[in-house]
C-alpha cells in the first residue's frame, strides 16, 4: 500500500520560501496571486496493514517538525 | 578536560571547533562519528559543530538529530554534561528536542555570512561566565536557516528564566525577539547560530569567541 504525507507550515508561521515563489510568479507576470505557502509531499510505500497510527508516529518522530509544521496523511488505494 | 566533537556526514566546522577547544583547553577533543552509540568515557564537554549534516535533507539537523550518537548525547545532557551546539549544531539540538523551538529559513531569504553584533543577555551560565552582563561582542554567522522561532509562551519562558544567552544587536535573520543563543532549563545545553570558534585569536580578526571556551574550561575543570 501507499500513503502520502503532506507536511505544511502551521498557519501564522512565516514562509520565506513561499514568499520567494510568490515574487517569482509576479515577476513572470501572473497577477492575482494572493499568497503562496510551500510544503512537502512525502510518498511512502508501506507493508500492508500499516496503521494510520504508525504513519502518524513516523510523522511526529521524523517527517514533520511539529513545532512549526502540520501533517496530513492520505492513503492511496492500490488497484 | 575531556571533550568530544561530533562529526556527521556534511559537518564542515568540526575541525575549527576541535582547534578552538584544543587551543583553550590544551587537550584535543575526541572526534566522534555519528554512528557511534557511546561517547568516550569521562567526556566532560560535547560540542556539535556547524555544517550541513546530511545535506540539510528534510530539515536542517533533522537526520543528524536521529543518529545513534544523539541518544548518548541526550543521556549525557540529562546528567548535566555541558553540550554546545553551534549553527548546524543548534539546529540538531532543537530537532533532537534538547532545546525548544525551531530554526527556519532566514526571513530575508539570503544566506547570511558576516560578523554580527551580539549582546550577552545571561552572563551567569557556564558558557558565558567570562563575559559581562549586557556586554556587546562580535561573532560571525554563516547560515541559511537561522531564523529562531517558538510559540510566544516558550519565548516568554526563555526570557523569564534567563535562558536567552545571546541576542543579535541588529536584524540578521528574522529570529523571534532577536534570539541568537538559548539555554536548556538546566543551563547545561547551549545552542547558538554564531560561530565563536571562528574568533579565538587575533589573526582571525577577533577574539570575542575565545572567552566562551575559557569559561567552559573553568566551569568543567
Amino acid at each position: 500500500m501507499k500513503a502520502r504525507v503532506f507536511v505544511t507550515l502551521k498557519p501564522g508561521v512565516l514562509d520565506p520560501q513561499g514568499k520567494a515563489i510568490h515574487h517569482a510568479l509576479e515577476g513572470l507576470g501572473f497577477s492575482g496571486v494572493q499568497e503562496v505557502r510551500a510544503g512537502k509531499l512525502i510518498e511512502l510505500e508501506l507493508a500492508d496493514g500499516t496503521s494510520d497510527d504508525q504513519i502518524a508516529d513516523m510523522c511526529r518522530k521524523l517527517l514533520a517538525n511539529t513545532v512549526i509544521e502540520n501533517f496530513r496523511i492520505e492513503r492511496m488505494e492500490t488497484a | 578536560m575531556k571533550s568530544a566533537v561530533l562529526v556527521f556526514p556534511g559537518s564542515n566546522c568540526d575541525r575549527d571547533l576541535a582547534v578552538a577547544i584544543e587551543q583553550v583547553t590544551g587537550r584535543a577533543p575526541a572526534m566522534v562519528w555519528h554512528r557511534e552509540s557511546e561517547l568516550p568515557d569521562g567526556t566532560g564537554l560535547i560540542a556539535i559543530p556547524g555544517g550541513f549534516s546530511y545535506g540539510d535533507y528534510l530539515r536542517s539537523g533533522a537526520m543528524a538529530a536521529r543518529s545513534p550518537i544523539m541518544r548518548a548525547v541526550g543521556e549525557a545532557a540529562g546528567k548535566g554534561v555541558p553540550v554546545l551546539g553551534i549553527c548546524n549544531g543548534f539546529q540538531v539540538l532543537t530537532e533532537a528536542g534538547l532545546l525548544p523551538g525551531a530554526l527556519m529559513r532566514n526571513a530575508g531569504l539570503h544566506f547570511v555570512c558576516r560578523t554580527v553584533g551580539l549582546k550577552v543577555e545571561n552572563s551567569q551560565s557556564i558558557f558565558t561566565a567570562r563575559y559581562g552582563a549586557g556586554e556587546e561582542i562580535e561573532i560571525p554567522v554563516a547560515h541559511h536557516d537561522g531564523n529562531y522561532q517558538a510559540d510566544p509562551e516558550t519565548l516568554d519562558r526563555l526570557e523569564g528564566e534567563g535562558r536567552v544567552a545571546f541576542r543579535y544587536t541588529g536584524e540578521v535573520n528574522g529570529s523571534a525577539r532577536s534570539m541568537a543563543g538559548i539555554l536548556n532549563d538546566q543551563g547545561n545545553v547551549l545552542g547558538m547560530m554564531p560561530h565563536p570558534e571562528r574568533v579565538i585569536e587575533a589573526a582571525h580578526g577577533g577574539t570575542d569567541g575565545r572567552r566562551l571556551f575559557e569559561g567552559l574550561l573553568e566551569a568543567v575543570a
